[in-house]
């Protein structure tokens, strides 16, 4: 019963990294191939009627994990008390931007907000990445099943850990740099001519650092998490996530083309989920590593509710989430193909 | 101070501030789908471009109430720790509902709302309206279940090894705490949109704006206003009285000023409690009516704050009494105000009375004061217990985050607030001063609404 609601709020992360990574990435990647107000608009229109529900995975994802894993929404949520924090804050900032870009239309004003924007998507990636590998590398619970972390302490990794540490940033940078990928490919299919040219040619360039960090991070990750190995060691057919990321990977790579429609997107949310289940394997049964002692370590059976409400939570979250899938597939389809860079009415 | 009050002063300050919003959004939903309807019956399109400016007004308040939507549940987790471990398994799920069944339904349909008229036709376009009304009513559905669960924990039993188990889903949603509170909060909702609705209409009469669409706004302001606003009164807050003395006596004591138990209690009107010398300073009390309001007979007893452990005494009575009684005090006063013009309404007098139009335009904050002093009566009631008679506010804190860490965080919600109020209070004066004439190309015209939502 746990496992499955631990495969749940995994899933539903893995949606709310493609889903509003796409739009993170767009935020972005704004200023760079967007030149002209039109086109400013264009890049705002692709993701406007969206995004705000994509964000609504997050909110519904921390729900459940509330729900089904009291003890890891308690630990990790004060844990990272001043990082989750910033994130409310980013949060707000990115909403209101695009809110008032929108409603007043103001030469003064807009570019204030652009910027606004395109930092607080940029800072809400790396936080992101920063806060994945944290996951990783474990943080310093001990017996009370509590810990609290810095933002950073001296960078090392060791005994006094921050949130901010050599590997967490390069972390963090990887999730930026994948963001800022994922969302070039998506309004380069949202949109087309110039604009689009420009989104394929910095995803071709971007595409670079996207595979070199992501190596990093594959590299470094067992090192610093050294369970991530015993656990594929252990069950080898674990390595079927990884490959699904890599075969992502390569294709956002081979489709980046005019006129191929929504391939290199789909392949970009491929390499996301491939990523995002790797990692939940990786740390299986762990939820929350613990870096003073693997036995105060949170797991997926330490840190679950009581039975009976993890029995009562699927009474409802299936058909619940039937419902929603059949709403958010409307407002997708209602809101289908290109957007033209001279549509009004946004 | 230590932690656990700048967590409580930080909870306190973030969701009052939160709730302004959807306090707004989920009446003049309900009033949307009104207007839409009328339209739709009537083919008459003023109805239709009354429903679209109010839903500009309703895409800005949303936004809001989104983006300070969002601490609300990661302070749980942040801030209040060990009772977010404790009682997971129980309010983890319905805020999970709430996610789940309300916020994916209303995400998704407003954006067909704002976006869709053309594109759905009108049947389609009130479907939109209408669910998106639903969403908004759910998602405070599940809320009060969360809170109304905290105040009358009922449906669940402790585990062997401490952890709080639910039990019975059935009685998590038919708390006989929710039955009253639902309600009682959702009519509070309506009068305040109500009342901003007839405020807007009040002020174009007043300055001589928009005139057809201003007789529209007051009218469906004051009929809708004056309904809930009785309605409020009774059934809703009787009711919700009477749940307080069942189940909450001592918050019933805290909150009449009733220090002494004693036959025939008076209601007290006025009066300042004095915690010293524990009476009520300054009295104007109405005999024996606060028996017959809580027990139907005019000679019952009802308990004083002496017949209870003072442990078990709310640790802010003064606070809460005002609270209690500023609440009770502006619910009459919206029942004279709005049925004094319904009356006047019905001579057909009222859009021509300059000082009942005043009024109404003047009227526009007090629900929102109403409202939070109504909350206020709740959440200090509730104390010195997280969820009564189980957890106690004390222990529910999260243990490791230290005083100046929420130190920091309270003074960014509050820059970070007040940057948010100003830019709320000139977008909604923008869009008051455009005025419901500017997208009456009919109902296909939903150029430059709100952004993506």
């Amino acid at each position: 019963m746990a496992l499955f609601w631990f495969c749940a709020v995994g899933a539903m992360l893995a949606v709310y990294a493609t889903l509003d990574g796409f739009d993170l990435g767009a935020g972005i990647i704004h200023l760079l191939v967007a030149r002209t107000e039109a086109e400013r608009r264009a890049v705002l229109r692709s993701i406007g009627p969206v995004w705000d529900g994509n964000e609504v995975w997050l909110i519904a994802a921390g729900g459940v994990l509330f729900m089904a894993f009291p003890t890891l929404y308690a630990a990790s949520f004060s844990g990272f008390y001043l990082p989750l924090m910033a994130v409310l804050w980013l949060l707000i900032l990115r909403g209101i931007s695009l809110e008032f870009r929108n409603h007043i239309d103001s030469p003064v004003w807009a570019p204030l907000w652009d910027v606004i924007f395109a930092g607080a998507s940029a800072a809400l990636a790396g936080f992101y990445g920063a806060a994945i590998g944290n996951i990783l590398r474990g943080v310093p619970l001990d017996r009370s099943g509590y810990f609290f972390l810095p933002l950073w302490t001296n960078f090392r990794i060791g005994k006094q850990v921050g949130i901010l540490d050599w590997f967490t940033i390069v972390v963090g940078l990887a999730t930026f740099l994948a963001m800022a990928e994922h969302g070039a490919l998506w309004v380069a299919m949202k949109t087309g001519g110039n604009l689009e040219a420009r989104c394929r040619r910095l995803a071709a360039l971007g595409w670079w650092p996207v595979l070199l960090f992501t190596a990093l991070v594959a590299s470094l990750g067992p090192l610093v998490q050294p369970h991530l190995l015993e656990q594929i060691a252990r069950h080898p057919w674990g390595y079927v996530f990884p490959a699904i990321a890599l075969g992502g990977l390569l294709g956002m790579k081979h489709f980046n083309a005019p006129a191929t429609g929504r391939r290199a997107f789909v392949c970009s949310c491929m390499y996301l989920a491939g990523i995002a289940a790797s990692i939940a394997f990786g740390i299986f049964p762990y939820v929350l590593p613990s870096s003073l002692d693997p036995g105060f370590g949170l797991t997926v059976y330490n840190a679950a509710a009581p039975p009976h409400s993890l029995a009562i939570g699927l009474a409802w979250f299936v058909p619940g989430m039937i419902l929603a899938t059949g709403y958010i597939f409307i407002a997708y389809r209602g809101f289908a193909g290109k957007v033209g860079i001279e549509d009004e009415g946004y | 101070m230590d932690a656990l009050t700048v967590d409580r002063i930080q909870f306190a300050f973030t969701i009052i501030f939160h709730y302004l919003f959807p306090q707004l959004t989920m009446g003049l939903a309900l009033l949307i789908v009104i207007l839409k309807s009328i339209a739709l019956r009537t083919n008459n399109d003023l109805y239709n471009q009354a429903a679209h400016f109010w839903a500009r007004i309703f895409a800005i308040n949303f936004a809001m109430g989104v983006v300070t939507g969002i601490p609300m549940e990661f302070q749980f987790g942040t801030n209040w720790a060990a009772f977010s471990k404790a009682t997971g398994g129980v309010i983890g799920q319905t805020l999970a509902m709430e996610g789940v069944f309300s916020f994916f339904l209303e995400s998704s349909f407003l954006g067909l709302f704002l976006f869709g008229e053309r594109r759905l036709g009108p049947r389609l376009h009130w479907m939109a309206a209408f669910l998106v009304f639903l969403g908004s009513w759910l998602s405070g559905f599940f809320i009060i279940a969360t809170n109304a669960w905290m105040q009358h924990p009922v449906g669940y039993r402790i585990t062997a090894t401490g952890a709080i188990e639910l039990e019975s889903f059935w009685s998590l949603l038919s708390n006989p705490w929710l039955r009253w509170q639902y309600p009682h909060n959702m009519s509070a909702s309506v009068i305040t949109a109500s009342v901003v609705m007839a405020a807007t209409g009040a002020f174009y009469l007043l300055t001589d704006q928009h005139r057809a669409h201003a007789r529209i706004f007051v009218r469906t302001g004051v009929i809708a206003g004056a309904i809930a606003s009785c309605l409020m009164m009774y059934p809703l807050g009787d009711a919700q009285g009477r749940n307080v003395a069942i189940y909450q006596p001592t918050t019933l004591s805290a909150m009449e000023g009733l220090f002494h138990t004693q036959k025939g209690a008076p209601l007290s009107i006025l009066g300042q409690p004095d915690m010293q010398t524990q009476t009520l300073d300054n009295p104007v009390v109405v005999p024996d009516v606060l028996s017959f309001l809580t027990y139907r007979r005019w000679h019952a007893s009802v308990k004083g704050l002496d017949a209870y452990p003072h442990d078990q005494w709310p640790d802010n009575v003064p606070l809460l009494y005002y609270a209690y009684h500023n609440m009770v005090g502006l619910g009459t006063f919206f029942i004279a105000i709005l049925v004094f013009c319904l009356w006047n309404l019905w001579r057909g007098v009222l859009f021509e009375s300059r000082l009942l139009l005043w009024a109404l335009m003047l009227l526009a904050p007090f629900p929102y004061i109403a409202t939070i002093f109504g909350w206020m009566t709740a959440e200090l009631g509730r104390q010195p217990w997280l969820v009564y008679g189980l957890i106690r506010t004390a222990q529910g804190a999260s243990p490791q985050v230290s005083a100046g860490n929420v130190m920091f965080t309270l003074i960014g919600f509050a820059g970070m607030y007040a940057v948010l109020s100003a830019l709320f209070l000139f977008l909604i004066y923008f869009e008051v001063s455009r005025g419901p004439h500017a997208d009456v190309q009919g109902p296909a015209a939903p150029a430059r609404t709100a952004a993506g939502r």
